[in-house]
Order: structure tokens, then sequence, then C-alpha cells
């Protein structure tokens, strides 16, 4: 996976809360068996008319958000359903990283195997980029991931926490299959002393 | 030793090691896989040259997919069908067992585990789709992950995993007449919304919670992602183990014994504490309908559709000015005005065989709405089974109920079962998402007897006033 260190881009905003996982990749786009081809798909409802045709109003369809690597939206950002293809469909249009004042627990798991960084940052901070996203052409901030901050050219600042194991994965863009498979022995001596819970069975 | 929780004895049990500067590694007793979030973690195996590292540990079926008309009519939808059978491929070359469509086993994952016996107390359970808190209801750990997590789970039997805070739910009084398990989820997320639980495991205790049956106990810990929580868990008792007993791959002989004997001592010491405790009067609660696009919007049948000035904060009040135009409502409307046009009865929330009898009763000497259509989806092989040695189908057909084959349904409409746009349906499953159950549908969410009450009304119903032949 792509390691995160420091990532300038545009800035997209979505003021709502509560944005579920079947918003961002409906399930009708769930039936492929690879990882990647989701990015076309995303917020596919709310992108797209019935028609097939773009919605003007959905920010990703204003050409002042073109090309945006970063999107801001409400609380608890990314709940429901586990499907990762949210996450595939959000890298695959882009996206880098997605700040919001809190995240789904399933979805920002997801967003740390896929090398996208799910930045938490406090409801005013959020509202306050959702405002110069809105209000200033060409909106864009910088994620630094070594200093766990995010800076506009405007003077907004801010800090944001994350655990010192996820930034690690992140920073070095790990395979953490590898990492496990690492405590073979452990693993290997755990199972040795706890029977399988099926052994019995037929 | 300190007095621990439900949930800090099996977390401590499972711990494999704790590698220096990085989580600990969590064992995984049961990995359940299913067709849609399974293929790309298989692909990854394929490509690392990794094996699957338990495969009597792990078992699979197919349920998101399958359609439910009845079995050996073809999968019209290529892509789903391809789906399917990667799946068949995979668990072949990887020697996973797989309920396919044809076993008398398939079925929804969380349905068939409990039905099988595979879920048992103590146990760490996962499963590629968040609705695995259901297997909380045996006092297991079970928690929904994402693929790569599939993936992970398949080539180490572990996870690495972030300790969850614990929150109580202690569930005082009792549920009235017509008032069932999930209305009490339904009202437990009313209360502390969505992202009440996010980042907790929580434990239901408390009379309500206990005098449950394992159904409800099921049905409850089903809905706690819907509450934000990673898990939701219920303490074993005589009732989990009245369940577990006999069931095809649950302890036998000797073992039961032992097994028995090791799962009293999972309920939590008395004074262990919990990051959070919430309180909830069961006696309080009514039969609810949801009436917004997430579950924690929701209100008694007998009350109305909220008022903007109700609600909690500007917010919500954004929120729920789009929610109104959504699902086509006025504020202030009486909830047994609205009329359905379509009934769900299934999912992994609500399709064993007690939901099915509670819904039966309603439906039993009346008829479906001429208006409406209504299907009833059994949760697996097993549950269709024993409802028709009862005679459940009967009941359902002569109602003018569908009656299908097993599988996931409408609760997701990933199969041919959806919504068409403007519909209003009355669903039993766990999610009013938008375009959940189709794009542009508009689900409610609400019980079994209260699903069947709204197919014979025509709209929505109080169900303590039914009348019941």
């Amino acid at each position: 996976m792509q390691p995160f260190h420091v990532h300038k881009g545009k800035v997209a905003p979505l003021d709502r809360a509560n944005v579920d996982t079947d918003q961002i990749i409906p399930k009708q786009f769930l039936k492929r068996i690879e990882r990647t081809g989701f990015g076309e798909f995303l917020f596919y409802d709310w992108r797209r008319a019935k028609d097939g045709s773009f919605e003007p109003w959905f920010p990703l369809n204003r050409p002042q958000y073109a090309g945006a690597s970063i999107l801001v939206a409400g609380k608890n950002f990314g709940c429901g359903s586990s499907r990762e293809h949210a996450v595939w469909a959000l890298e695959d249009f882009g996206f880098r990283a997605v700040i919001a004042p809190s995240f789904a627990d399933i979805f920002a798991n997801n967003c740390v195997k896929n090398g996208v960084l799910a930045v938490v940052l406090a409801e005013k901070e959020v509202s306050e980029i959702i405002r110069r996203a809105a209000e200033t052409p060409e909106y864009k901030i910088m994620i630094d991931l070594e200093q766990c901050t995010v800076r506009d050219d405007r003077g907004f600042s801010a800090e944001f926490p994350i655990d010192e194991f996820t930034r690690y994965c992140l920073l070095n863009g790990l395979d953490d299959i590898g990492l496990t498979l690492q405590h073979e022995t452990e693993i290997s001596a755990y199972e040795s002393g706890h029977a399988s819970p099926y052994a019995s069975a037929p | 030793m300190a007095a621990r929780t439900l949930f800090e004895k099996i977390w401590d049990e499972h711990i494999v090691c704790i590698p220096s500067g990085q989580l600990p590694l969590l064992y995984i007793d049961l990995h359940l896989v299913h067709e849609v979030t399974s293929p790309q973690a298989f692909e990854g195996l394929r490509a690392a040259g990794r094996r699957v590292r338990q495969p009597k540990q792990t078992f699979a079926t197919v349920d998101h997919n399958v359609p439910t008309e009845p079995r050996g009519t073809p999968i019209n939808d290529p892509i789903a069908a391809r789906q399917i059978e990667a799946l068949q491929k995979n668990c072949k070359e990887f020697g996973v067992p797989l309920f396919d469509m044809d076993s008398p086993d398939q079925g929804i994952v969380h349905i068939i585990g409990p039905d099988l016996g595979l879920t048992q107390p103590g146990m760490t359970i996962v499963c590629g789709d968040s609705h695995t808190s259901t297997h909380g209801a045996f006092g297991a750990l079970a928690f929904g992950i994402g693929t790569s997590e599939v993936e992970h789970v398949l080539a180490t039997q572990c996870l690495p995993q972030r300790r969850p805070k614990t929150m109580l739910i202690d569930v005082t009084g009792k549920l009235a007449e017509g008032v069932t398990a999930k209305d009490l989820a339904l009202g437990i997320i009313g209360q502390i919304g969505t992202d009440g639980a996010t980042g907790h495991v929580i434990e239901y205790a408390g009379e309500a919670a206990r005098s449950l049956s394992m159904e409800g106990r099921l049905t409850l810990c089903n809905m706690s992602i819907e509450a934000g929580a990673r898990a939701g868990m219920v303490a074993p008792d005589q009732t989990t183990f009245s369940y577990v007993k006999g069931r095809r791959f649950a302890p036998s002989a000797v073992d039961w014994e032992k097994a028995v004997a090791r799962w009293s001592s999972l309920p939590s010491d008395p004074g262990a504490r919990y990051d959070k405790v919430v309180q909830i009067d069961a006696s309080k609660l009514a039969p609810f309908v949801t009436w917004g696009t997430n579950p924690g919007m929701v209100v008694p049948v007998s009350s109305h559709v909220p008022e903007l000035n109700e609600m909690k904060n500007a917010s919500d009040r954004q929120a729920a000015e789009r929610m109104f135009e959504y699902m086509g409502l006025q504020p202030g409307t009486r909830m047994e005005q609205i009329a359905v046009d379509r009934v769900f009865i299934g999912s992994c929330t609500n399709s064993r065989l007690e939901d099915l009898r509670a819904a039966a009763r309603v439906a039993k000497g009346h008829r479906v709405n001429p208006k409406v259509r209504a299907m009833v989806v059994p949760g697996s092989q097993a549950v269709k089974h024993a409802a028709e040695q009862e005679g459940l189908h009967r009941i359902f057909q002569e109602a003018g109920f569908e009656w299908r084959e097993s599988g996931c349904s409408m609760c997701l409409g990933m199969n041919p079962d959806i919504l068409q746009p403007g519909e209003r349906c009355a669903s039993t499953s766990n999610r009013n998402f938008e375009g959940r159950q189709g794009r542009g549908g508009r689900t409610h969410l609400v019980s079994p007897m209260m699903a069947a009450a709204a197919a014979i009304a025509g709209h929505f119903t109080d169900i303590r006033n039914w009348r019941f032949h």
C-alpha cells in the first residue's frame, strides 16, 4: 500500500453527518470481484440523477472541486455496512484523506488498510475547513502525518490525534499480514494450548 | 484478580501476544465468509502465496446475492453469478467448507452460525459483515471487519486489534405485550444515537435483556452496529446453554459438561467497571417505527413524524428536513396514517423461527391489503424447513404473503428483491438508509409483528390493539 507522509491537495466539502457506506458505494456496485474500478461509482445515487446525468448540486460534480484529494464531512462518517469497497471507491476516485469530527470504527480500520488517512478534527475545525472550501477558489490544505497537523496557506492550523501504530503503518505503507506472520511461533503456541472449538464436530 | 467484565474475560483469553509498539494480536475462533466481501481477500492470499491457516474454523455460505425465487432458477444477474462462482472456486481451492445454494444449511451467515451450533459462548467471531455483532447474543465477542481484515484472518487466524471501550446498557423493567427485542434495539438507538456506542463493546444486562429468548438477544445484539458499537453481547446463561445443546457443531458428551463449566465463568464479575453506563427503562418502550433515513430516527407507532422544533439540535433539524423530503413525509403526520406499498419480513435481524411465528400469529385469519405486496424471507433453509413443519408457510400464503427462499434479500437489495423509487416499505431489517432497499425506496424499520400488521392494514398500526384470530 501507498505510504502517507505529507499530502497537499484540494478540498471537497460534504457537509452532512452520518454519511453511511451505502451512500459512499451503493450495493449494486459490490458485485465486482476486483479491488479496482470503484471510483466511478462513488456516491453514485447522490452524484447521478436517475437518468445517469450528473447532479449539479453535488459537491463532487462542481468544477471548483474537480481534482480534490481531501474530502471533508460531518460526524460519524462511514457508518453502516463494513464494505471496504467504500474506501476503494474513495481512493480510486482520487481521495487520499477524509477529515471528519468522527468516523465509524470499521470504516476507519478499512482506511488504514488502504493507505487512506482518516483525520479526526474538532467539529468547529471541520466547519471552518468546510466554510473555507466553499468560499475560496482552489482551496487547498496540507496534511502532515509526521507532525499530525492540518494547515492551509491562510492561517488555519489544527492538530489531530492518531494512535502510534496506525501512524507507523501509514507512514511506512505496511502490509500488516506480514507483521502478524512474524509471530508465527506465538500463534502456534496459542493454538496448541487451545483445542479447536470444533474438534469433536462432524 | 480484579473484577472483570464478560468482554474483558474473552479479550484476555484470546490475546496471542502484544508485540512491542504494535496492537495486541487477537486470536479468532470462528471466521464466517460470504460471497460479497471475500473475493478480493482470497485473491490477496493467492497473490502472496498464502494459505488459509485454519480452514476448520472458517465457514462460508452464499447469502447477499442469492435470488429468493425457488432454488434451481438460474441467476439472471451475470455479475452476481460470477461472485457466487468465485466463492465456490475459492472455497474449493483453499479447503474452506461452503454451505452452497443447494445446501440444506444455506442461509444468512448470522442465522446459520447459531443454527448449526458454530456460534458458542466465549468465542471470538468475525465476518466481513457489520452485522456480525449478532453472535454476541451467546456471550461471544463478535464483530464485523473489512475485506483486508478478512484476508488477514484467513492468513493468520489473528487480527491486530485496538482494545475497545466497554459500555453497559442496563435494561430494567419488563417489555410490555407487543413490544419486542426489535423495539428495544430501536429504543436504545433512538436514545443514544447512531454513533452513541462508537468505539465501545456493549453488554446488555438487566431484567429485560436477561428475559429475552436467544432469538430476541440475537435481534438486540444484531442492531448494536446501528448504534456504532464494535460489538454487542449478552452474558451466557441457561437460556444460552439450552439453545446450543445438541446442535451439530456444539460440544458433545464429556466436552459438553466442560464447556458449560467454562461458559458459566464468563458473566461479568460483581463490581466490574465499564467505561460508560446507560440506563433504559423497558417498561416505558412502545412498538417503534423509524421515520427517517437512519435507525436513530424513531418514534412510537402511537406518535407522529416529529416537528422540526422537537429535534435535539440544529444539525438534526438540518438532517431532518432532507429526510422529510426523501421519505415523502410531512412533520406531524401520525405514524398510523402512513400507508405502505411493500412489506419485508426477513434479514439477519428478524428472520428466525420465533420472528416468523410472531408474524404468522398476526397474519393468521387475515388478508394482506390489496395495495400491498408482502414477502416473507426465512433466514436460512433450516428456518424455512422448521417453519414449514409447523405450517407457518400456509398461514402466510393463505393471507397473501409471498413465501420465499432464504437469503439477505430486500434488506440490502443486492438480489432482485428491491423497492422501486418512491415505494414505501415496512421492513424488519436493520437499515433505513437512503436507497438501501432500492434507489428512492422509503424504508421504515419495525418488528415482525408490526410488519405483518402493516401488511394487513395497509398502513402502520399499533400491534397492541390487534385482533388476533
